[in-house]
């Protein structure tokens, strides 16, 4: 059943691509997707599917435990949105082949799926580098100089971080050599039962590569050098993925590297890590947001700032974890939204700098509006959901008596909220330029119902928490704080 | 008996990477990193004495993918955009030299501090690896062109191998076929960029590279 959620994508991949008409290759994407959803929604149904039955050996291969839930629930449904959206952005450049495009889409879809679900440092190491691979076509699919630069970057920088990820994955195998145990292992269970007598040096080593590993293609700063660059030069829906799925896979990586740390008792070296490159990140976001004069650049270092927040929430531990998870969902939901709608405006203006972008509101109400009300959600603004996260994670920080990380975190979300809103508020409100002229981009049903149930998610998610949802959140925070 | 080829293979790799830090021309480069992938290939052999069907199966996979379809994907690259010199690095090449041997003599004496199992210990795995992923990074940094910089990730990915050579048990079969896939995918897709780069700028040099900033 698990296996399917992999396999499906990848099937449709092949298919997508032996499709030969350019014009309805695109509407097999949120189909797959719609189907991989539907295959989310009833395994997240079934809790008996814990223990899975192995693959090879006795060991668990794929494993579907409370956190895989978190964040399989929130991917599968935002591909499915993203892919509506790709659907109608395609169908507007008809002349421009999208084989590789939505290919690489599927695949990157399977890739993450199977990170998710993989319980094993190896295979967890491969999936991660695959959605690396596979993403890097679509973001050069505007075949222009700077998307190759962004290319190029991205490729380079991620896939140098992600090999530092596997060293650490070899230290930390070699730690369960040195505890006197006859044979390593990389699966995350055995490391988990055994993560008390790991040796330190090695368990040590490993945790830093693998932090600086994964937050590479997090985006942790300092790390975060290519994010703004691919995130600002990718075709909207990519940038939207990028951001809510492909960041959170990473995030989920390196959270299944801190629950080894905390079922070794060690988790205090971990927090101090976290918790200075958290603040670093929100910190480095905050200075280059400020007159940011490119409106997805400036989105992409809010991603940075939002990386930041949610080690931070992991860092501070207890109530915050919960709160960090949450915001794994309303961080991932409200950024897709703000990348899908200033997708439309870039496409309505001809430009993603803001001296040529002005009147948002009066060019295009949907996207501009929504623009709005994601810029205020995502900055922390009741009634959105990432209020929610945002504020318990302040409140978490307080109550365990971390005054300095608390005040410090309040600090720099309110810096971001004055530096964004300056560039938004010029962007949105006064009168569009005279000589744009009757522009060809028109809002249409695909270009705006994908941003409309977004927000609406994001709105429901601030007014009140479904109950099934704090549920599987629940269950994953406790597990990742108690360590089994 | 057969174990003590190793730590002479290691010796070899090493002076692999030096000979990488201080040559300019490419082709040579790209003959040096392919005769260190069949080292590496060859090196589980002599790590673990016998060879099982999936051991030699390995050998030869890494020896094929890391010292014949990779080197030959890079060199094609390299012909197809007529560059054979990395004419001016960052960082010149004697110092790069002295920055590679003052990084292999830290990786030595970290390598010291870390504690190893005792059928490993005396073996200078660990620290040739090191030393050979700090190679790897010098050039990734240093150099220019966009086919050195895929030369050195490639160095990297080989000292993360020698590591891999203490774990040859931990890790199975699958695992690592999909480590070498996505390294052969990587450069792959690196190749591609590299092809647009020189159709788009007509030069390999990432310092063309420099229009996305803040």
């Amino acid at each position: 059943m698990v296996w399917n959620l992999i396999l499906i994508p990848l099937g449709m991949a092949a298919v997508v691509f032996a499709v030969p008409s350019n014009r309805w290759r695109p509407w097999l994407l949120p189909l797959t997707c719609l189907g991989h959803l539907a295959l989310v929604v009833v395994v997240l149904g079934q809790p008996s599917l814990l223990g899975q039955p192995s693959l090879i050996s006795r060991e668990h291969w794929l494993v579907l435990d409370p956190l895989a839930k978190v964040f399989l629930g929130l991917i599968s449904s935002l591909f499915l949105l993203c892919t509506f959206y790709t659907a109608g952005y395609l169908s507007k450049e008809p002349e421009r082949s999208n084989r590789v495009f939505c290919t690489c889409l599927l695949l990157s879809l399977s890739m993450m799926t199977l990170v998710i679900l993989s319980h094993h440092l190896g295979l967890m190491w491969v999936a991660m580098e695959a959605t690396t691979l596979t993403m890097a076509p679509n973001l050069y699919f505007h075949r222009n100089p700077r998307s190759l630069e962004a290319t190029w970057k991205y490729l380079l920088i991620c896939s140098v971080g992600i090999a530092l990820a596997l060293l650490g994955s070899f230290f930390l195998a070699y730690s369960t050599l040195h505890a006197g145990l006859e044979e390593s292992t990389l699966f995350f269970d055995d490391l988990i039962r055994q993560a008390p007598t790991l040796s330190r040096p090695w368990m040590h080593a490993a945790f830093i590569l693998l932090f600086v590993g994964y937050g590479t293609k997090m985006g942790l700063a300092p790390m975060h050098t290519w994010l703004p660059d691919a995130h600002g030069e990718a075709p909207a829906p990519v940038s939207a993925l990028l951001s809510g799925a492909l960041l959170p896979c990473a995030f989920l990586a390196i959270l299944r590297i801190y629950h080894i740390c905390v079922a070794a008792g060690d988790a205090a070296f971990a927090r101090q890590i976290m918790l200075a490159i958290g603040l670093l990140s929100m910190a480095m976001a905050a200075v280059f947001m400020i007159r940011q004069r490119d409106f997805k650049r400036l989105l992409a270092y809010s991603s940075v700032e939002h990386m930041g927040i949610l080690v931070i929430g992991i860092a501070i531990g207890g109530w915050a974890t919960f709160a960090a998870l949450l915001h794994v969902i309303n961080n991932g939901l409200t950024k897709a939204s703000l990348f899908l709608s200033a997708g439309n405006l870039q496409s309505a203006f001809g430009s993603k700098q803001t001296e040529n972008v002005c009147g948002a509101l009066r060019r295009l109400p949907l996207s501009g509006g929504l623009f709005l009300a994601g810029f205020l959600a995502i900055t922390g603004s009741p009634p959105f959901g990432p209020f929610v996260s945002e504020f318990s994670i302040l409140t978490a920080a307080f109550s365990t008596g971390q005054y300095w990380t608390g005040s410090l975190y309040l600090l720099l979300l309110l810096v971001v909220f004055l530096g964004m809103g300056a560039t938004v508020v010029g962007l949105v409100l006064g009168n569009p330029p005279e000589t744009a002229g009757p522009a060809p981009f028109q809002e249409s049903f695909w270009s705006g119902a994908p941003i409309v149930a977004l927000m609406g998610l994001v709105l429901m998610l601030g007014l009140c928490l479904p109950a099934p949802l704090r549920e599987i959140l629940q269950e994953a925070a406790v597990f990742l704080e108690t360590g089994r | 008996m057969i174990v003590h080829w190793l730590d002479p293979m290691l010796v070899l790799a090493l002076l692999v990477n030096f000979f990488m830090l201080g040559a300019s021309r490419l082709r040579a480069v790209i003959y040096a990193v392919a005769f260190q992938g069949v080292l590496l290939g060859l090196m589980p052999i002599f790590v673990h004495g016998e060879v099982g069907w999936w051991l030699g199966l390995l050998v030869i996979a890494t020896i094929v993918i890391k010292g014949i379809v990779i080197p030959e994907l890079v060199s094609y690259a390299m012909r197809e955009v007529f560059i054979s010199r990395e004419i001016d690095p960052v960082v010149p090449f004697v110092p790069s030299l002295l920055l590679g041997a003052a990084g292999t003599g830290l990786a030595l004496g970290y390598a010291r501090t870390l504690p190893l199992a005792p059928s490993h210990s005396g073996s200078l795995i660990v620290p040739a690896s090191l030393a050979t992923v700090l190679t790897g990074f010098l050039i990734l940094t240093t150099r220019r062109k966009a086919i050195t910089q895929a030369v050195g990730y490639l160095v990297l990915e080989n000292g993360i191998f020698l590591f891999g050579l203490l774990l040859i048990e931990a890790m199975p079969f699958l695992v690592e076929i999909g480590v070498l896939l996505d390294l052969f995918v990587c450069v792959f897709v690196m190749g591609i960029i590299i092809h647009h780069i020189n159709q788009e700028f007509s030069s390999v040099s990432t310092e063309h590279l420099a229009r996305l900033k803040d």
